[in-house]
């Protein structure tokens, strides 16, 4: 690790940031995207002593779309549509907390119906995203049935989803007040039903997945992300909960009405890489369970949306709300300054926090545990880059 | 943008804001060590019922504060009566403790937090422009995981600098978790962080050229 900083040193500055190395026979530099296959829209570079990481620089930003200066130049509301391009497949969990923000500083209140409805979108949202990144998860480990089972059933979330909001994918259903209609006819049993044949999947998918030798092999003990370094190094979601942490953000700060659901945050303490890639099936399974509850609690009738005035202006002050997303607490900052349009929005997203232990779990490691240990780290490159 | 900072670095952070250096207001809490003991109890009450949602209070000039709730109070107080009028206290709403300090004093004041008050990581590290008064700030965000009474409290460590000479020390040696924040700071606002390895472009395109784009002046074209 000394040697390659010396020859960084030595090297010609040639402008900001380019710099001339001298050449080593011993290191070979190798080049991780930012075009696939294997890191999605991301780019780290790592040097490689034979079979050894001995060095590893994250470099995002190659979907960096400048989400938080788009926010200065719309109102509260149209905010909204281009606050969920980040993570597509989460979108209802990351307009959840910008919802929130907004709630405090316009200083409203969302009825009780609309409450429920919101939930069971974020917990259908979560799982989706979750088998999606299960499906590249098993992909990537070279495990195509892990690829085709998730993306299949990713459909009947899909399609729940699509009759409570109108679109399969980008559904801008949290709106501050509320949500933007109510659930159809008929869906609380579509729903029960579905989650009864997930559950059965689920048993499915660790049998075929999680309890194939090659990839026990593969995963177990490998990049080992103790307890200390996980808080130190600020992690969260998964693998904040793979490393022994019970953190969940439903369960230290409730919000909305997941003070009234009953579950347990699911958190193994074996710090490897199949830990991190576990504790999101644990986290389904979860999820069926506060599903069940929240569709079971929910009132049959009253309003879905507290009026807004149109155009709302926010209260001068700031806020600060956070919700569990698939990748961990999502958090928005938002400084309001009295006008309709947000004075700051800064957006904390699980998976920029998440990239800063990968170069500590990468360097020391083989090239060949790369794929599991960078995708158990629940990074997802649009969300990181904003 | 290198260059710059280089040239600038003899000169230190002697600039002290103007809206830190009004006193303190006491939030009622400064003598009141005795309920930091006992809150520990009382939380476990407190932290899952949602919070009301009330207007939040304004920032800088906090008129008619509400009363802290009795854990806040207790965390409030710690707080002050370690550092009295280093630091400027700002409650916001149950939950969420703000503090103002002086740049100079901002790592003294992090460490405690860390050490003694089991705030253990960062969530963010947001800046803000404020170009009326020429200054930027710089707040961070405060979790902790290891003390479950605090899981549902955010404190927001918050500095502000000059915005013609933006540069803080780093926190990185208290808080490992804001080397990325610090480094996104650095490019989008443009505060330098004294001590920080790679005041660099992190997020940004390799080839830009102008200035720091959360600043603003900086207009998206055509807007």
């Amino acid at each position: 690790m000394a040697n390659i900083q010396d020859n960084i040193d030595q090297s010609d500055k040639l402008g900001m940031e380019i710099v001339k190395e001298s050449p080593d026979d011993r290191l070979m530099t190798l080049s991780v995207g930012p075009q696939h296959p294997g890191s999605g829209h991301f780019r780290f570079t790592i040097k490689l002593d034979g079979d050894y990481i001995v060095y590893c620089d994250p470099d995002p930003g190659y979907v960096h779309r400048g989400e938080e200066k788009m926010c200065e130049y719309r109102n509260f509301i149209q905010n909204i549509p281009h606050l969920e391009r980040p993570v597509i497949h989460d979108s209802n969990n990351i307009t959840y907390s910008y919802s929130l923000a907004v709630e405090e500083l316009v200083g409203i209140q969302v009825p009780r119906r609309g409450q429920f409805i919101r939930a069971i979108a974020s917990e259908l949202n979560r799982q989706v995203y979750t088998l999606y990144w299960l499906a590249i998860y098993g992909i990537f480990l070279g495990h195509s049935t892990m690829f085709m089972w998730p993306t299949g059933d990713r459909e009947l979330f899909i399609d729940l989803l699509d009759a409570l909001t109108g679109a399969r994918v980008t559904h801008a259903f949290n709106i501050p007040g509320g949500v933007r209609n109510d659930v159809p006819n008929g869906f609380k049993d579509r729903c029960l039903r579905q989650i009864a044949y997930f559950e059965k999947r689920l048993n499915e998918y660790e049998d075929i997945f999680y309890n194939n030798p090659l990839l026990r092999q593969r995963t177990e003990g490998v990049g080992i992300l103790t307890k200390e370094d996980a808080i130190n190094l600020g992690v969260t979601g998964s693998v904040l909960r793979a490393s022994g942490v019970p953190f969940d953000v439903r369960k230290a700060e409730p919000y909305d009405v997941y003070n009234e659901i009953d579950f347990k945050v699911q958190y193994m303490k074996t710090c490897d890489s199949f830990a991190r890639a576990y504790v999101p099936l644990l986290d389904m399974r979860e999820s069926c369970n506060i599903m069940r509850q929240l569709l079971d609690k929910m009132p049959n009738s009253g309003e879905v949306r507290a009026k807004l005035q149109p155009n709302p202006k926010g209260l001068p002050g700031e806020a600060y709300r956070r919700v569990e997303s698939g990748r961990g607490a999502l958090g928005y900052y938002i400084v309001s300054d009295g006008t309709p349009k947000p004075y700051r929005v800064k957006i904390s997203v699980g998976s920029f926090r998440n990239i800063l232990a990968l170069p500590h779990l990468l360097i020391g490691a083989k090239l060949a545990d790369m794929p599991s240990i960078y995708w158990a780290l629940n990074y997802w490159p649009v969300e990181a880059d904003r | 943008m290198s260059e710059d900072s280089k040239k600038n670095k003899s000169a230190n952070t002697t600039n002290s804001p103007s809206s830190i250096s009004s006193p303190p207001p006491k939030p009622a809490a400064t003598n009141n060590q005795s309920t930091t003991i006992s809150s520990s109890t009382s939380v476990t009450k407190a932290s899952p019922s949602p919070p009301p949602p009330k207007p939040a209070a304004t920032t800088a000039v906090a008129k008619k504060e509400p009363d802290p709730p009795i854990f806040e109070k207790g965390l409030v107080g710690q707080i002050s009566s370690r550092f009295g009028d280093k630091v400027k206290v700002i409650y916001i709403r149950p939950l969420r403790i703000k503090i103002y300090v002086d740049p100079i004093n901002i790592v003294e004041v992090a460490a405690f937090l860390r050490d003694s008050m089991a705030f253990d990581h960062a969530e963010s590290v947001a800046g803000t422009d404020y170009p009326k008064d020429n200054q930027i700030e710089v707040s961070y965000h405060l979790g902790s995981y290891s003390k479950a009474d605090l899981g549902a409290h955010i404190l927001l460590l918050a500095t502000r600098t000059n915005r013609d000479d933006a540069r803080l020390p780093t926190l990185i040696n208290v808080y490992k978790s804001v080397e990325y924040h610090e480094r996104e700071t650095f490019e989008m606002l443009g505060v330098y962080f004294e001590g920080h390895p790679r005041n660099e472009r992190f997020l940004l395109p390799e080839d830009w050229a102008d200035i720091p784009p959360l600043r603003k002046e900086f207009r998206i074209k055509g807007r």
